[in-house]
């Protein structure tokens, strides 16, 4: 699991764009966005790593918000769900 | 600046007429210009709804006396099509006996040509005909009716996503009555492209079906293309040489929702502050307004936070509203410039437009929009709402004149 | 209509990024056919989060823009006005680039968002939680200069107000290669920048110089057609030709395109002090943005860089300025600053 959250990091980095920040800045429990959590862009961009990477997608929008907040329950998800 | 501005020339292309009068007819007989499948070569061409112009690039060049082969974008040739109506409508006698000014909009520019070049360039650096990029960046379209007309004096270009042309209508009333200009023809164009497309498509607010402003079951736009022009003269100029005026220009205002990049925010607030600045400018109450035609592009968020936006302002002194995007698309650079043409319609023939495709009301308003439409209506003040990604909120306010 | 510049913030391919001074040293850079930016520590402005999707370009206005408010001392302005030629070029392409790679299928959106033009007055308006008026400008070589005159006319009718002006534009390989195809560069060198102003009626201790008014004419038919402008402009101010003690001229080094310079050095302008900038900032369609960057501090400092200069120094106390430049023949414009203490 540990690796696979490991690939997911790296995954959700280049989802994002997020340049200066590493896997190691990136806390599996912690809240990934500031504030409120991420917003409705970068749910989209997640939806794209999950159904490229897993062919998953989340259709409602606030189910979306609330299981990408944290790295631990979008690989949850995701290891359950996956095809 | 006590420098009136009024409306004395009009020109309009987009799916619903390829002039005002054929405009006009379809507003009034209930029919949408949009329509399934597409022209152009992607993979969203058979089944989406949009409200594309039934003329080729070939036969708008042919109308306006342009060699076939030639580098004008289908922005250019759309907005050249009804910039010439517009001024053509204004029964100008000579474009050069005052100071006259161009003031366009787009969002995408020359898009249409830029991406077919890309399409080859990406392949090989060498590939690619250089008269489909030359047009690409957004002032070669303005240039282009500059040339055609004969306008000399003042031109420049605007780009503030979906509120971009009303915000032209802003910056040319602007140029009158800080006494700049005597006479300015103002408007902008987008032609459909694959970029857009592809560009909502990601953004998730595109519908597949035909979109429904302000229903509870919306889903998002339906793209379309167009382009709009007005020609907007001084109190000094028109009395200088009277002639027929449509209507004023009576107050506008530009507010930024400062949000986010694409959202409004849940309670519009930007919409709010363009709105009540639009009235404070004409020095209008809110219950002067007969009728308001939304932005309302049948976008999940943009219906509940303009309509939010509406009930706050407007409270219970409601006017009559509607989107009318059912009928055209969502033109987007050219969206402002084209409501404001339907708005200068409702208000010379006493018209409120139907909100098309409208069954089920949103549960967080209380308002509901116009279905049936209404003819010799009291159309005195109108205001017209463009909102455009970045929070850009323009709103307008069209009045009758009574000589 | 007259307005005061309170603050300057500039990204350029000089290292002015946070300081707006002339800089001490210039390098010219090399490896790249055009004048690349020489970029910032973006973390002082920008969390690394918050600017998650932000390209290049977006950066480097908001950076820009961020330096001028607080050079300024101004925390929010009353508006935000700018011009762009091209807007976020980068992001077009990346768009562009994804459709064609992805066959249409599961794009990101974020280079689509980044691509609409008024992208980088959105994303200030956002992040200083600024509500007021938010117009840019987008036509070629008069898109800044567009963006100046919709700002002086702000001021004319909202007197205390704080205006934001920008102009901006970006190179990229793509872009320059595309336009090299198209003709340019041949003798001359591309660039980018961008270049914040904060402007207002209110004259103050340590402004940088005064901006009378500015001018666009499109296409003139000749040389003599340029003197006129000038002519008609200067008049304007109740000033003549021998008023101007220094001239901020758009020479590139394309001999054909310089012409109207030249022609103006050997006779209205033989006896100012000609300056110019291209060479510092390549070309571009909101290079005029630098040019007045540059214009402001030679007023403030009353002090002509050795790099910029053509002919002669300046001798006199430098009480007006003018900045003439053209885009490829089509687009003239022209800026006029006087001294603040005037």
């Amino acid at each position: 699991m540990e690796e696979f959250i490991l690939n997911l990091k790296k995954q959700i980095l280049q989802a994002l764009n997020l340049e200066k920040i590493t896997m190691e800045d990136i806390d599996t429990d912690a809240r990934l966005f500031e504030g409120l959590g991420p917003d409705s862009i970068d749910v989209l961009d997640l939806n794209i790593l999950l159904e490229k990477n897993y062919g998953l997608k989340i259709h409602a929008a606030e189910k979306g918000k609330k299981l990408l907040c944290y790295v631990r329950t979008m690989a949850e998800y995701i290891n359950i769900n996956k095809k | 600046m006590a420098n009136r501005v009024f409306v004395t020339g009009i020109g309009i292309i987009a799916a619903i007429g390829n002039h005002t009068e054929e405009a006009l007819q379809s507003l009034t007989q209930k029919r949408s210009g949009i329509v399934k499948g597409t022209t152009l070569d992607t993979i969203f061409k058979d089944n989406i709804p949009f409200g594309e112009i039934k003329l080729s690039n070939k036969v708008l060049a042919e109308k306006l006396n342009i060699p076939s082969s030639n580098s004008y974008t289908r922005t250019a040739l759309l907005a050249m099509t009804s910039a010439k109506e517009a001024l053509v409508h204004a029964q100008i006698k000579d474009i050069r006996n005052a100071r006259t000014g161009l003031i366009s909009a787009t969002s995408v520019g020359g898009m249409d040509r830029s991406e077919q070049f890309f399409k080859e360039y990406h392949q090989d650096k060498n590939k690619g005909r250089l008269r489909d990029i030359v047009g690409h960046d957004c002032g070669d379209h303005t240039e282009k009716i500059a040339d055609f007309l004969g306008i000399n004096d003042y031109m420049t270009t605007l780009s503030t996503a979906c509120s971009s042309s009303a915000n032209a209508i802003i910056a040319g009333s602007r140029m009158i009555k800080n006494q700049i200009l005597d006479r300015v023809i103002i408007g902008g164009a987008d032609s459909l492209t694959k970029f857009t497309m592809n560009g909502f498509n990601s953004l998730m607010i595109f519908d597949r079906n035909f979109c429904r402003p302000f229903d509870e079951t919306r889903f998002g736009l339906n793209l379309g293309e167009g382009a709009a022009y007005l020609v907007l003269e001084s109190e000094k100029m028109l009395e200088r040489e009277p002639r027929k005026i449509l209507c004023e220009v009576k107050g506008f205002g530009n507010a930024s929702d400062a949000y986010h990049q694409t959202a409004s925010s849940p309670d519009g607030f930007g919409a709010c502050l363009a709105m009540r600045k639009a009235l404070e400018s004409a020095q209008l109450k809110p219950s002067d307004i007969d009728y308001i035609n939304a932005h309302g592009t049948g976008t999940p968020n943009n219906d509940l936070s303009e309509g939010k936006a509406i009930e706050n302002v407007f409270q219970d002194m409601l006017p009559l509203f509607s989107s009318t995007k059912a009928y055209t698309g969502h033109t987007l650079g050219a969206t402002g410039a084209i409501e404001a043409v339907l708005c200068v319609l409702a208000i010379q023939h006493g018209l409120i437009y139907p909100n098309l495709n409208f069954t089920t009301p949103m549960k967080e308003l209380a308002i509901r929009p116009v279905t049936e439409l209404i003819t010799n209506a009291k159309v005195d003040h109108v205001l017209s709402n463009s909102f455009g990604f970045g929070g850009n909120n323009t709103s307008l306010i069209f009045s009758k004149i009574y000589n | 209509m007259a307005a005061y510049i309170k603050g300057i913030g500039i990204v350029s391919p000089l290292k002015t990024a946070d300081s707006s001074d002339f800089p001490s040293e210039i390098s010219v850079p090399v490896g790249l056919p055009f004048l690349k930016c020489i970029e910032p520590a973006y973390k002082k402005y920008l969390d690394p989060m918050a600017s998650r999707r932000m390209s290049r370009s977006i950066k480097m206005g908001i950076y820009a823009a961020k330096r001028c408010l607080e050079d300024a001392g101004v925390e929010i302005p009353d508006a935000i006005i700018t011009g762009t030629g091209l807007g976020c070029i980068e992001d077009t392409e990346k768009f562009m680039i994804s459709l064609l790679d992805n066959n249409e299928t599961l794009l990101n959106p974020t280079p689509f968002i980044q691509s609409t033009h008024n992208t980088i007055s959105a994303q200030i308006s956002i992040l200083l939680k600024c509500h007021g008026y938010n117009f840019t400008y987008v036509h070629r070589g008069f898109s800044f200069e567009s963006a100046l005159l919709d700002s002086l006319m702000m001021l004319k009718e909202e007197p205390s107000g704080n205006i934001l002006l920008g102009g901006m534009d970006e190179i990229t390989e793509i872009s320059h290669h595309i336009l090299y195809r198209l003709g340019h560069w041949r003798k001359t060198i591309a660039g980018e920048g961008a270049a914040f102003f904060l402007l207002c009626n209110t004259k103050g201790t340590s402004d940088y110089a005064k901006i009378d008014s500015v001018h666009t004419f499109y296409k003139p038919a000749n040389d003599e057609e340029i003197r006129n402008q000038i002519r008609n402009f200067l008049h304007q101010k109740q000033l003549d030709f021998a008023d101007i003690d220094l001239a901020v001229l758009g020479i590139n080094g394309d001999g054909k395109l310089d012409l109207p310079y030249h022609a103006l050095m050997n006779d209205i302008l033989k006896d100012a002090c000609n300056v110019k900038y291209k060479n510092l900032c390549g070309e571009y369609f909101t290079s005029s943005s630098f040019a007045l960057w540059l214009a402001a501090i030679i007023m403030k400092g009353q002090q002509v860089p050795d790099t910029v200069l053509i002919d002669k120094k300046a001798e006199k106390p430098i009480k007006n300025i003018l900045i003439y430049n053209h885009y490829r023949n089509i687009n003239h414009s022209l800026i006029l600053l006087q001294n603040a203490e005037l």
